[in-house]
């Protein structure tokens, strides 16, 4: 079956649930996220879709546009990894929300985070993917045990080179949700990539109504 | 002159005064090789090491061993003689600090070496690398004179 890659699995039906389970986990992150920083966060629907490899970097701005990705790895029931992406700009006006300083640094300068900064997106991220995951979860019926996240600020192929390879053990494109999260005063987008290992996908798959 | 590139999970073969590149490897491995009499050079962005070990494995590309077997074949067609081919690889990073001893996150490591044992089989020789470490690296790669430029986030460029 997978000689053809599980990209032919997926209807449009099942997306949608994917897009729903998205739009429950970001519901739930955002009320974190808005108690965290004080301010006021809405997510929209996210968008769902499967993707080429040699358009994977498509969606953050080209394969040489630098970001900060986040890599959670996940045992339990579903078994893979889970990344969350963010434009450096962005990633710089929430840590500075987090920490209530102002974000001062632009250039080059601006790849390199401080300790403490580090430690405030990765604290967002473990946030925003746990509440991604208990929708997950609660839907597929499993018990889901994230790892704390690391992060990465490189060239967009680069950190989706880990999720693509991962997929690329199962299909030749990369299932997408896309997702964004919008602060008040400040328009702040994210994106979400979900990688089971070929095992748990199934296991989605087969919850989802599907053999 | 005319650059190509070369997208994750492909490759493409050119004749001077052309040239390949490849954006952004990360725990992929680019594959360059470049026969100096015919100056015909090829290049590969593989992902994955073994295509043996996965079902879902049309994509030539997408392997170190088959690809390697498609770029000399390619790269033959172009004039190239595979007993002047000479190799330089660049990528194989571990993007995330991860416990290196996960065998999923070192894929880096091991395409790497899958690429070095495929390289080796054919019995080409390796004369350049920049691999491993936890950054990306765009490539390119030149068949004037089979030149290798690597370039990182924050570190300028390197020719190999």
């Amino acid at each position: 079956m997978a000689k053809q890659g599980i990209e032919n699995l997926f209807s449009d039906t099942h997306l949608d649930i994917l897009k729903e389970i998205g739009s429950m986990g970001t519901a739930h992150a955002a009320t974190a996220l808005s108690k965290m920083i004080n301010k006021k966060v809405t997510m929209p629907v996210p968008n769902v879709s499967w993707v080429e490899f040699k358009n994977v970097a498509d969606f953050v701005g080209g394969p040489e546009n630098v970001i900060v990705g986040l890599l959670v790895s996940l045992s339990g029931n579903i078994q893979g990894m889970m990344m969350h992406l963010l434009a450096v700009d962005d990633a710089r006006t929430l840590a500075a929300a987090v920490l209530g300083q102002p974000n001062t640094k632009t250039g080059e300068d601006k790849y390199v985070f401080s300790e403490m900064e580090r430690s405030a997106i990765e604290e967002l991220a473990n946030i925003l993917v746990s509440s991604y995951l208990g929708s997950l979860a609660g839907l597929t019926n499993s018990h889901i045990k994230p790892s704390v996240p690391f992060m990465s600020v490189d060239m967009a192929n680069s950190i989706l080179s880990i999720p693509a390879i991962e997929y690329g053990k199962m299909a030749d494109k990369i299932l997408f949700i896309e997702s964004q999260i919008a602060i008040e005063d400040i328009s702040s987008t994210g994106c979400f990539i979900l990688v089971p290992n070929l095992h748990s996908f199934y296991r989605i798959l087969r919850s989802l109504g599907v053999e | 002159m005319k650059m190509i590139v070369v997208g994750m999970a492909d490759l493409n073969v050119t004749a001077a005064p052309g040239a390949l590149t490849t954006l952004g490897l990360g725990s992929c491995v680019g594959i360059a090789l470049y026969d100096p009499i015919s100056k015909v050079a090829g290049l590969a962005h593989i992902m994955l090491p073994d295509s043996k070990a996965i079902q879902n494995n049309s994509n030539k590309a997408k392997f170190a061993d088959t690809a390697l077997v498609q770029l000399i074949s390619d790269m033959e067609k172009k004039g190239a003689n595979r007993r002047h081919l000479k190799a330089k690889i660049a990528g194989g990073a571990q993007m995330f600090a991860f416990n290196a001893t996960n065998e999923n996150l070192r894929v880096g490591d091991r395409n790497v070496e899958a690429t070095k044992r495929a390289l080796m089989m054919m019995g080409i020789p390796l004369i350049g690398e920049e691999t491993g470490a936890s950054f990306g690296r765009t490539v390119e790669l030149y068949a004037e004179d089979g030149r290798f430029l690597i370039k990182a986030i924050g570190q300028g460029i390197r020719t190999i």
